[in-house]
């Protein structure tokens, strides 16, 4: 944590003009980035409180100094394989802007990687991916030092409404038959 | 940088909006023809400091407005003026100009300038008529006077000024003394054609109170004393005479002291520090269960230790302490919602020409600040309904043989850690079959519906529905009764209706004190911690397997004396993954919700104790079952069972719905 915030640091005082910086984190051996001006804070895994009749990808609510935060599993919103929670295992908090207001909602992630700096220009938008998955969450992609970066639209992400599954198509009803 | 003098509007138009409060509820109590002197001095008062602020921020026309509001009530104050019905509606109506005004000098809107010119032309023609005609009457309770009074007659010889003396700079030296009333006796000047411009042809009586330095006043008049007839007298003669004047601002002025005692705060800033508050009785949980830890170590038993828990203790202690005064700062009384109705039924019965009586009891019962803020419309709606539906008119009422006066009457009191408020009327009461009959008219209830009294009068309550036969402005339209029970559900309390044909109606609002804080038992469920509201708490129990009964082979009851409750296994209900527990030996906590009782089954039953209410919405959304969340002593949130709620999803599952729950039920038994 202490060399993501050096890390974070030091990028800041380089920023380019022109260029928007991402928080990258690692899913399932895949690098995403979001916008590091909506990062409010990057905290281990401490275990949340379970919501009784709520989807899966929804971990439950934390207590942050005094709010209560509730933590999206990204694996389980994206549809993909739950992993067992390791040391790497962490939380990052970030500033949503909903309809109405801007809530604060944490999402599990399997480790955090790097602070890039992206110009506009630089970022292409997602190619069509069919009925495959949708692609509304996914604000572009970027190739940074030959690697591929999705860089994410926390907004739609996390705001859609009830938070439905993004796969939801492919999972069994939520009610056992 | 110069001062930004906007700074200090705010306050000023809180201040004010304050003040104007209080004139409006002393005028209301004011009697006409013995007006209490010290009501009609806090009330100048009142106007006093909303001339002088209006002045000091440049609103010149509240200060203008204010003065001649102020000049009248000067003359009443001084006994110039009787206290009369007309004078009291003028001052109210000019309360409300001013209300107006400043709202409008606050939010930069407009005034009607009719409105505001026809009450000041009222104002100047009662200040005209009262110089013609001084009142002699008006109050005249004399109360013992602070300090003395002197009463100073002063005519100055016709070629006084030409000494160079200048009455006014006396006057000005008699004010520094103490409070000065100066009334001229002009009966000497002659027309302007036979005026010596440098003769002195005016008398003055000089009314100077709560003086103590009866040298000092002689020393004012030291230089001209040979040129003037000039008597000075202490007050007690001349308060046979002219009674009352002299004790009112003194006694007025002692009693506010204890007022002063009070700073306006933010509210943002009270919330800021319950939060915190609350964020320090977490840390101080967290570190007694440490040090807790350390009794059963290495340390165990040494000195340090000891000292360790002793001042933990007193953490503890103190973090209580500090917890309860803090959320006492957001409780306020009742008064503070109560003190419009005066002035509402006052006009509202003049309108409607019935006769009211407002009685109020239990004003000092405290609540929430934001209960309070939400509970004012819906109680507006109520004393407005009473006024108009309940009170019949002066006619009606004798000849059913009750006195012409009607009784309203507002009362609040504690009730188990709620609020109870009452508002009953002594009117004609609900009419049970002008209801019914209304209710099928529009389609509430169908034709053949059989309804006992209890539902019927529950259909005042539904959207759409009034039974007055002319809708005036007042209400009528059928909009309200909804709203009321909208509004007061949303806060978590309730309505009952209770009516006697001919004897009245009374409706009785339970809400709870605070939104911030319930007293809760945590259980077990699932591994999860839960609170339950101890409010909707009847009992918790073992249960004896004999006594559950399965009703098509899948709901469970319980037979619990001469009830049966429908059994809600928690575990089930949250779609918990673990096999449920066998029921023999469960614990059930037995709750109410909407009238309805239920067994909820769960694993375990922990402590007691008051938690602080969180919202789940601040950053995710509502969730069925739960009407917040809340954080322990470990910091580990937990959830709070919206037992409403929970009962009505178990009313409405039937096989359908709740076919999750049922189903596991059946397997697992």
């Amino acid at each position: 944590m202490n060399s993501v915030q050096t890390a974070v640091a030091e990028d800041l005082m380089h920023t380019e003009s022109g260029a928007d910086q991402y928080l990258t984190f690692i899913l399932a051996d895949e690098e995403y980035g979001v916008d590091i001006l909506r990062v409010q804070e990057i905290k281990g895994w401490n275990g949340a409180t379970p919501i009784p009749n709520t989807p899966d990808h929804i971990m439950g609510v934390i207590n942050l100094r005094g709010t209560i935060v509730p933590i999206i599993d990204l694996r389980r919103r994206f549809g993909m394989e739950s992993v067992e929670f390791g040391p790497m295992t962490v939380v990052i908090v970030l500033r949503v802007q909903g309809e109405e207001r801007e809530r604060t909602m944490g999402i599990v992630v399997d480790a955090v990687s790097e602070v890039y700096n992206v110009k506009p220009d630089e970022m292409k938008p997602p190619p069509d991916l069919g009925d495959a998955i949708e692609t509304q969450f996914i604000q572009g992609m970027a190739t940074v030092d030959e690697k591929m970066v999705i860089l994410l639209n926390i907004d739609r992400l996390l705001s859609c409404g009830d938070l439905p599954s993004v796969a939801a198509a492919e999972e069994p009803a939520e009610e056992p038959a | 940088m110069s001062i930004d003098i906007s700074q200090f509007h705010q306050t000023f138009f809180e201040e004010s909006r304050e003040g104007l409060d209080l004139m409006e509820s002393s005028l209301l109590q004011l009697d006409v023809g013995a007006a209490d002197p010290e009501t009609v001095n806090s009330i100048f008062r009142a106007a006093h400091s909303i001339k002088g602020g209006a002045g000091t921020f440049g609103f010149t026309a509240v200060s203008e407005f204010t003065h001649l509001v102020e000049t009248l009530l000067d003359q009443m104050r001084s006994g110039e003026r009787a206290v009369t019905r007309e004078i009291v509606d003028l001052l109210l109506a000019s309360v409300d100009v001013l209300r107006d005004m400043l709202q409008a000098a606050q939010e930069g809107g407009d005034v009607d300038p009719a409105r505001v010119a026809e009450v000041q032309d009222a104002l100047a023609r009662a200040l005209g008529a009262g110089q013609a005609a001084p009142a002699t009457g008006g109050a005249d309770s004399a109360r013992p006077a602070m300090g003395k009074t002197y009463v100073i007659r002063f005519k100055p010889h016709a070629d006084m000024l030409r000494t160079g003396n200048d009455p006014v700079r006396i006057f000005r030296e008699l004010a520094t003394l103490g409070h000065l009333c100066v009334e001229v006796d002009a009966e000497a000047l002659p027309g302007l054609e036979a005026l010596d411009p440098e003769a002195a042809y005016l008398g003055w009586t000089l009314r100077l109170e709560h003086c103590d330095d009866e040298a000092a006043v002689r020393a004012a008049f030291e230089w001209v004393e040979d040129e003037c007839e000039l008597e000075i007298a202490a007050a007690d003669a001349a308060q046979a005479a002219r009674p009352g004047t002299e004790g009112r601002s003194g006694r007025a002025a002692a009693s506010t002291e204890p007022k002063a005692g009070s700073i306006r705060v933010d509210i943002g800033k009270v919330d800021a520090i319950i939060n915190l508050v609350g964020e320090l009785v977490i840390t101080q949980s967290m570190l007694g269960q440490i040090g807790a830890a350390f009794e059963d170590g290495e340390h165990a038993g040494s000195e340090l230790i000891e000292k360790l828990h002793e001042g933990l203790a007193q953490l503890e202690r103190n973090t209580r302490e500090l917890q309860e005064s803090v959320m006492q700062i957001r409780m306020l009384p009742i008064s503070f919602s109560f003190s419009r109705f005066p002035r509402l039924v006052r006009d509202l019965s003049a309108k409607l020409g019935k006769q009211v009586e407002l009685q109020v009891f239990g004003e000092q019962t405290e609540l929430d600040k934001t209960v309070m803020e939400r509970i004012g419309d819906p109680l507006v709606h109520l004393v407005r309904n009473a006024l108009d539906h309940g009170i019949e008119p002066p006619e009606v009422r004798r000849a059913a043989g009750k006195p012409e006066t009607g009784v309203i009457s507002l009362n609040a009191y504690h009730k188990s850690g709620n609020i109870v408020i009452e508002i009953a009327d002594d009117g004609a009461g609900l009419d049970e079959e002008k209801i019914l009959a209304k209710a099928r008219h529009s389609g509430l209830v169908s034709d053949e519906a059989e309804l006992d009294k209890a539902e019927i009068y529950k259909l005042i309550f539904e959207p759409g529905f009034s039974t007055a036969e002319n809708v005036s402005d007042i209400s009528g339209r059928g909009v309200g009764m909804d709203v009321v029970m909208k509004n007061i559900r949303a806060l978590g309390g309730r309505v009952e209706v209770e009516s006697e044909p001919g004897r009245g109606t009374t409706f009785t609002v339970r809400l709870p004190l605070t939104l911030s804080i319930l007293d809760g038992q945590l259980v077990k469920v699932d591994g999860q911690i839960y609170v339950i509201p101890l409010v909707s708490i009847v009992e918790s129990l073992q249960i004896e397997r004999e006594r559950v009964m399965k009703v098509a082979g899948r709901a469970e009851v319980y037979r619990l004396r001469d009830d049966y409750l429908p059994v809600v296994c928690l575990r089930d209900a949250f779609g918990a993954a673990g096999r449920r527990p066998e029921l023999d030996d469960a614990l059930m906590v037995v709750v109410e919700g909407d009238g309805r009782k239920v067994g909820l089954v769960v694993d375990d039953l922990l402590a007691q104790q008051q938690v602080v209410i969180k919202s789940l919405e601040t950053n995710f959304r509502r969730v069925p079952g739960m009407s917040g969340a809340t954080i322990l002593g470990d910091g580990t949130v937990a959830l709070i069972l919206d037992i409403g709620e929970l009962v009505a999803i178990t009313g409405s599952a039937g096989p359908g719905n709740g076919s999750a729950a049922a189903g596991n039920s059946s397997e697992a038994a």
